[in-house]
């Protein structure tokens, strides 16, 4: 049960970044366009803060690793998602007026908008691989594991936002959800590692 | 992401049909290809045409053609169309053009008008090169090239206080749609950027889906338009900001231009016909807004 939790909060994170990767291009398409540079720009600062956060969810992982934390991670994740729901507008028109070359327009506006969610959904597989592991031989495998489920994730992230999410909803629409959703599995496995935890004791 | 794959169809596929086909009544001949970042781009002749075409099999992926003998002469009807926005407005002085393709209409805009600027924005820098080499594009003074992308140059041009009598918006092939210059939003920074008489001419192919919330999105910036149709795939949407002259207005103007538009093959007997106001389309499909454009899922919806 515990490492069902653990590979569904992994596989939603990696869902997670990929469909807000894909809508951070469509936001910042009014201000800086469409071109292969805000791409560019988009793909560096998502690839950048899931380093960070990689290295960030292992180093985390060091200190008393529990799945409640971990479900907080995800918590935390949603809410740095939320400002781009409300901010994102003028914030990339500040940026518009202040940045006339669209590279770093489109570079400086993924930062500001994109990177802490995504290096904080970044933090959860490294952090899953450590509540996964008890015996170092199998350790490959479990990582193994991991990589799957969150990569499968991210596939089912980028086909479901890029093939229908878009075609029904709005952009506000869909982050919204995906925040209420991240809420929504956090709080759960924070409910089941809690009462887990008080029928221990 | 809007790559494309880098290898060349078409050429394979002429290169085939040269092999194959030995007795076929006209050879196609490609002149030049050239990878760009965003498509790989062809130049072909072909029944006494050069066209340029975007790795496409299909005719209708053609983006420009000029005839050898006469280069002046419009070869599509959607360019021929295109020049009925004069109709609404004779005099434009600024120009504004989204999208170059092969350059054959804002060549043919700067010889009528010759008191008039045209600036031409068009993110593919190969196009450009193309244009210039391949199709007799020539910019200069009044005919000024920006590399960028439309929406970002429309939103610098209308903070800075620029104003356009005639804006041409031409950056759709009917493979790919860059949805952010097909929205509520764009339309209406657009909208702004006219003089008040001020003319929007757009080019658009939509025979799909997207025919109807496209026409919506219109609507809802700027009220009733004239839509010219030929073939499924042309569609011209032509708008003046301060309210659609009537017929004879148009036909007022048509006299005028009458002579300017026999030297490039067509006439106002051809074009006049098919300025319309019908709404052929369901006024409830949903208008397409920067949080709401799926335009190229809407255009290859079966």
């Amino acid at each position: 049960m515990r490492r069902l939790l653990v590979f569904l909060l992994a596989g939603w994170s990696g869902f997670l970044v990929m469909a807000v990767e894909l809508l951070s291009g469509r936001i910042l398409a009014p201000n800086f366009g469409n071109s292969i540079y805000v791409w560019g720009g988009v793909i560096t600062v998502f690839m950048l803060a899931l380093a960070t956060g990689y290295l960030l969810g292992g180093r985390w992982s060091l200190v008393a690793p529990s799945v409640p934390r971990l479900a907080a991670l995800l918590l935390a994740a949603a809410i740095a998602i939320t400002p781009v729901l409300f901010l994102a507008e003028p914030l990339l028109d500040w940026l518009f007026d202040h940045l006339r070359d669209p590279r770093y327009g489109s570079l400086a506006s993924a930062t500001l908008l994109f990177f802490l969610p995504t290096a904080i959904a970044g933090m959860i597989s490294p952090y899953a691989v450590r509540l996964l592991v008890d015996d170092s031989r199998r350790s490959g495998h479990y990582a193994g594991l991991l990589y799957f489920v969150s990569t499968f994730g991210s596939a089912a992230g980028t086909i479901m936002t890029s093939f229908y999410l878009v075609l029904y909803f709005e952009i506000n629409q869909i982050l919204a959800g995906l925040i209420g959703i991240s809420w929504l599995l956090g709080l759960l496995v924070l409910w089941f590692g809690n009462s887990r935890d008080a029928s221990k004791s | 992401m809007p790559l494309n794959p880098d290898c060349h169809p078409l050429v394979l596929f002429l290169l085939l049909c040269a092999l194959f086909a030995p007795a076929a009544v006209t050879a196609m001949t490609v002149i030049h290809t050239e990878k760009s970042l965003y498509r790989n781009i062809v130049v072909y002749e072909e029944d006494g045409q050069r066209c340029m075409s975007f790795t496409q099999r299909e005719q209708s992926a053609r983006q420009s053609c000029q005839f050898l003998s006469d280069p002046t002469q419009f070869v599509f009807p959607y360019t021929k169309m295109m020049m009925g926005a004069l109709y609404l407005n004779p005099q434009p002085r600024t120009l504004l053009m989204i999208g170059l393709g092969g350059g054959v209409l804002p060549t043919a805009l700067a010889q009528i008008l010759p008191q008039a600027t045209l600036d031409i924005v068009e993110l593919d820098p190969a196009v450009v090169k193309v244009a210039r080499r391949f199709f007799s594009f020539n910019p200069g003074q009044r005919l000024r090239i920006f590399e960028e992308d439309g929406r970002v140059f429309a939103k610098r041009a209308r903070r800075a206080g620029q104003r356009y009598d005639l804006i041409l918006l031409d950056a759709f092939d009917h493979e790919y749609i860059p949805e952010h210059l097909l929205t509520q939003e764009f339309l209406t920074e657009i909208k702004e950027l006219l003089t008040p008489s001020g003319v929007l001419a757009a080019n658009t192919f939509s025979s799909s889906h997207l025919y109807a919330h496209e026409s919506t999105t219109y609507e809802a910036v700027f009220g009733v338009f004239y839509n010219l149709r030929v073939e499924l795939r042309n569609r011209i949407i032509l708008i003046r900001r301060d309210g659609l002259p009537g017929r004879e207005a148009l036909e007022r103007n048509a006299a005028t231009l009458e002579p300017n538009l026999q030297a490039l093959g067509f006439g106002k007997d051809w074009l006049l016909p098919l300025f319309s106001t019908e709404r052929d389309w369901n006024p409830k499909a949903r208008v397409l807004t920067d949080q709401y454009a799926p335009s190229n899922l809407l255009n290859n919806l079966p």
